[in-house]
């Protein structure tokens, strides 16, 4: 199938979310659509999909050009898509998110559950997937998951797959997994757009690259091309991929875990007895696959989840038990995962979010008033000092870029004086420049003497961040390891495989990205 | 690669019996003591129960025969203790927690058997006619709380259901009245609950109104509206407006005729039938049919339906005007099942109870079903219990259904799920 996108114009207010793009999509070929976090790929991809309405432009198929103003125009069309945050029922089984909005029916619409289950296991095998079509989705892993989204799509007879940022859940194994898949499709003549803003994948699968900055078609690159180039196309200036670092100088243990254990809502052992250890002046990373109990992990440091079992102490002061405030009195900075959720309100401005969790104190907070003056002083202080992009103190958190709104949180973090600074997935859904800013900030705050524990599930970032790394799978830690540790080897022990193990067998089976 | 390494999953294991989550433990501990508190209630009114018999009737209106007698005491004492050692196996985690439950259950019967045996002692106890009323209690509410389900499921919160019970009996009222049928009461019934249904759809689901919001005004407005119709007209006129042949039972052949049960299930009107239909029938559309796998997709995840190809909009829309045929017949009950004549707030909060049933059975129709049962056991022992004449003051009897809710509701339903959408509009930019 040829498609054609040509002057795709969409705008949100003033925002011009899409201006003027144009895109050729052959028959059977890998196209990554390569951009930063919100340049504008999921809104073209949405637009192509019928979840969104182009301001103006049009699609073309074949030489004909269709109107798509919904989700079903896209599947006649033959267009599927596996979106970011994955379009799955949770409470439904595997066949039952396949069969929806397709079912199956006996007479009087009764469900043919036999035909479905038949259905994915069919499919399923022809793709070397191991799916158990009568499981629950919420119950399988985030890379099954992918699969479900994948077989769904497969299930219309997709002749163009969309898939959105799809290995952010993956361990670098499942990554060549479903590059395996992806050929594949190829070859059958699926054509697939593949949205990213990961160099590396980009060069291992792309047969052709578009690159899109600020809602606008800045240029094509060939896949031989460096990751310095990409960047800089993807950039719009030269960046440095590399954090500037010196080795690190730890001193005393200050943060110390020992036998955490976090049960979750569900009644699941989401951490398992962990022991961990961060000293002063270090940084320790913890990797893993999502939902292998790093976000509990930090919740439980901070007292925001109860905790089962286990010992939690700073600068050897027992923290076991204590309220959250107090845990941020003795001297813990966070920033949480989901910052839009936790880490900021979005309606309150730029100044108020500032002192979120100062305002108590002088010389914010005086007897019951609040020192308007000293707030907007601190504010401009700190939006100098953060390189906060912002129109003025007094706007709203919301108006600002995922980048500024994480320099924010970062900056009241900071404004108190840490000890341990616990950070959640920092740079998620952060642009390049940001980045750079964030992860130079974090360095400085580890040289001079705070300790550091950053949970992340991107590689890169480890690799750039971290003098230590530990890895965790389902809730244990399955070892600490250098930050100079081949990221195949990580990824091995990011799907549980004990640390002794995985250096040989990442030897002997080397990863398409590992080998970049 | 190694295979094992391949179907590496990581998904997180199940907790070992033995580590119990911090909040299932607070759970247990609050639940448990509230079981122990019933159960040396249950245990003093053994204690306290007068010597003598207790006896109870298992025919409505036959006071000579059918009557069993059982010494009051003894069976009260041995039904507290035996709810005393429910109680605490709970609170002790003798039992798998897979099982647990049933605890509550043995605890339940055996404290509602120990009250009825101190209660019942030295007098007569209308055994059939607790089952009867609790029957004649439960249908409004079962019918309502299948509204409620299929609304919620479908992701539109349902406060209104008093108001459609209320609608629903006026006009059932008033059809029934002037045309004689019972039939046309029925289907009248069932339109205006569904007029009534279409503008919560509407406000809801096209004007994104907030649904708790939008749903008290309705109970608002159909009290108003009922309020003044009835005074303006049926007052005026209540030989030809307001008065009505109530629905005559039906037997069901065979199964009319078992003993004690036969009676009081299958000797019914067809309302009660059609609402033992309901029950089935909602549970096997939820469950197995194309409509109800889209309703139960749109209420946990629209965007998710958007994005096959599913109206989300249009399964709501459909999904709550159903249910509002369900809550028209239920309101219908008042009137042509059981009063024989409207009067001004008649349904008095039933509606809300229905609510209740519905989040105590966890949005699924079995278990809204079992709940408006267990509500309307309730309130038929505070109505009998007034005519035998026990210590306890009338009035305090009468909040036994309501703190029974409050107490199922807050409590004991344990960790409670939602759909996940329910209550919010389904928005496309």
């Amino acid at each position: 199938m040829h498609l054609e996108l040509s002057g795709l114009t969409k705008s949100f207010g003033s925002l011009v979310a899409n201006d003027q793009i144009d895109l050729v999509i052959s028959p059977g070929e890998i196209h990554c659509l390569l951009g930063e976090n919100g340049a504008g790929k999921s809104t073209l991809m949405n637009m192509l999909y019928g979840l969104l309405q182009p301001d103006s432009g049009e699609i073309v198929i074949d030489g004909e050009k269709v109107a798509i103003t919904s989700p079903s125009d896209a599947i006649k069309h033959r267009i599927g898509m596996v979106h970011q945050h994955f379009m799955l029922v949770p409470v439904f089984t595997v066949a039952e998110n396949i069969m929806l909005g397709r079912e199956n029916t006996h007479p009087g619409g009764v469900l043919d559950r036999k035909k479905a289950n038949a259905l994915v296991t069919e499919l399923s095998e022809r793709y070397g997937f191991e799916v158990n079509p009568e499981a629950m989705v919420e119950d399988i892993p985030v890379g099954v998951q992918q699969r479900v989204e994948i077989i769904k799509a497969l299930t219309n007879d997709a002749r163009v797959l969309i898939l959105d940022e799809p290995t952010a859940v993956l361990t670098p194994a499942e990554i060549d997994e479903l590059i395996a898949v992806m050929r594949q499709l190829k070859e059958n003549g699926t054509s697939i757009v593949f949205i990213t803003h990961k160099l590396k994948e980009v060069k291992a699968i792309a047969d052709k690259i578009t690159v899109i900055r600020r809602g606008k078609v800045v240029g094509q690159a060939e896949p031989s091309a460096s990751e310095e180039e990409l960047a800089e196309l993807m950039v719009g200036r030269a960046v440095d991929l590399v954090v500037d670092k010196e080795p690190a100088q730890p001193g005393e243990p200050v943060l110390r875990i020992e036998g955490l254990t976090v049960i979750d809502e569900r009644g699941f052992t989401a951490v398992d007895g962990v022991d961990l250890e961060v000293r002063a002046g270090e940084i320790l990373a913890v990797a893993g696959v999502q939902g292998n109990g790093q976000t509990e992990l930090a919740e439980a440091l901070l007292g925001l989840t109860p905790i089962a079992a286990g010992r939690i102490s700073l600068d050897g002061k027992d923290l076991t038990g204590v309220t959250t405030r107090q845990r941020l009195d003795a001297g813990i900075g966070y920033i949480p995962e989901d910052r839009g959720h936790d880490g900021f309100v979005g309606s309150f401005s730029v100044a108020e979010n500032l002192v979120l969790d100062l305002f108590r104190r002088e010389p914010f907070g005086k007897g019951l008033r609040l020192r308007t003056d000293e707030i907007e002083k601190n504010a401009n202080e700190r939006i100098e000092e953060f390189d906060i992009r912002t129109q003025g103190a007094d706007l709203p958190v919301s108006s600002l870029s995922g980048g500024n709104q994480q320099k924010v949180v970062l900056a009241r973090e900071l404004s108190r004086p840490v000890k341990l600074l616990v950070a959640s997935q920092p740079t998620r859904g952060v642009d390049v420049g940001s980045i750079e800013f964030l992860h130079t900030r974090i360095v400085k705050e580890r040289d001079q003497g705070t300790a550091v524990l950053i949970v992340s599930t991107e590689l890169d970032e480890i690799a750039a961040l971290s003098d230590r790394v530990a890895v965790m799978y389902r809730g244990k830690v399955v070892g600490v390891v250098p930050s100079d540790t081949p990221r195949d080897e990580l990824g091995l022990m990011m799907a549980g495989v004990p640390r002794t193990e995985a250096h040989e067998v990442a030897i002997e089976n080397p990863t398409t990205l590992g080998t970049i | 690669m190694s295979e094992s390494i391949k179907t590496a999953e990581t998904r997180l294991a199940p907790a070992p019996a033995s580590i119990e989550g911090p909040a299932e433990r607070v759970r247990r501990l609050r639940v448990g003591g509230l079981m122990l508190v019933f159960a040396l209630i249950g245990l003093g009114l053994g204690i306290g129960t007068n010597g003598g018999k207790a006896t109870f009737q298992l025919v409505s209106g036959d006071l000579e025969n059918n009557l069993v007698g059982i010494p009051a005491q003894p069976v009260a004492i041995l039904l507290g203790a035996l709810g005393l050692l429910a109680a605490v196996a709970y609170v002790m985690r003798r039992v798998p927690t897979k099982y647990a439950g049933w605890l509550a259950a043995v605890l339940g019967v055996c404290f509602i058997g120990a009250f009825l045996c101190w209660a019942a002692a030295g007098k007569v106890f209308p055994l059939a006619n607790q089952f009867q009323g609790t029957l004649n209690f439960a249908t409004p509410l079962i019918l309502g709380a299948l509204a409620g389900v299929l609304c919620e499921r479908a992701g539109v919160i349902n406060i209104a259901i008093e108001g459609q019970f209320l609608v629903g009996a006026f006009t059932a009222a008033v059809v029934a009245s002037t045309t004689g049928s019972a039939v046309a009461a029925l289907i009248a019934a069932a339109l205006t609950g569904v007029l009534m249904a279409s503008l919560l759809a509407v406000f809801s689901i096209k004007y994104l109104v907030n649904q708790v919001v939008l749903g008290v005004v309705l109970v608002v407005f159909a009290s108003g509206i009922t309020g003044y119709l009835f005074d303006q007209f049926l007052q005026e006129d209540s030989a030809n407006l307001n008065t009505l042949d109530v629905l005559s039972a039906v037997k069901i052949p065979l199964l009319g005729d078992i003993p004690f049960f036969g009676p009081i299930l299958f000797q019914q009107t067809v309302l009660v039938y059609l609402t033992y239909i309901a029950v089935a029938l909602v549970t096997f559309v939820l469950f197995q049919t194309r409509w109800g796998l889209r309703v139960r997709a749109v209420g946990e995840h629209p965007k998710a339906a958007d994005t096959v190809g599913i109206k989300v909009k249009r399964v709501r829309y459909s999904a709550v005007l159903w249910a509002g045929v369900l809550a028209g017949l239920g309101g219908a009950f008042f009137t042509v099942g059981y009063a024989g004549s409207f009067s001004k707030g008649m349904t008095a909060g039933n509606g809300f109870i229905a609510l209740a049933a519905l989040i105590m059975g966890r949005w699924h129709p079995i278990g809204a079903m079992v709940a408006a049962l267990f509500f309307g056991f309730a309130t038929q022992l505070q109505s009998q219990l007034q005519i035998i004449q026990t210590p306890i003051p009338g009035e305090l009897l009468l909040m036994a259904p309501y703190l029974a809710t409050i107490i199922a509701v807050a409590g004991l339903v344990g960790r409670v799920r939602a759909p996940k959408a329910d209550g919010e509009p389904y928005v496309t930019e």
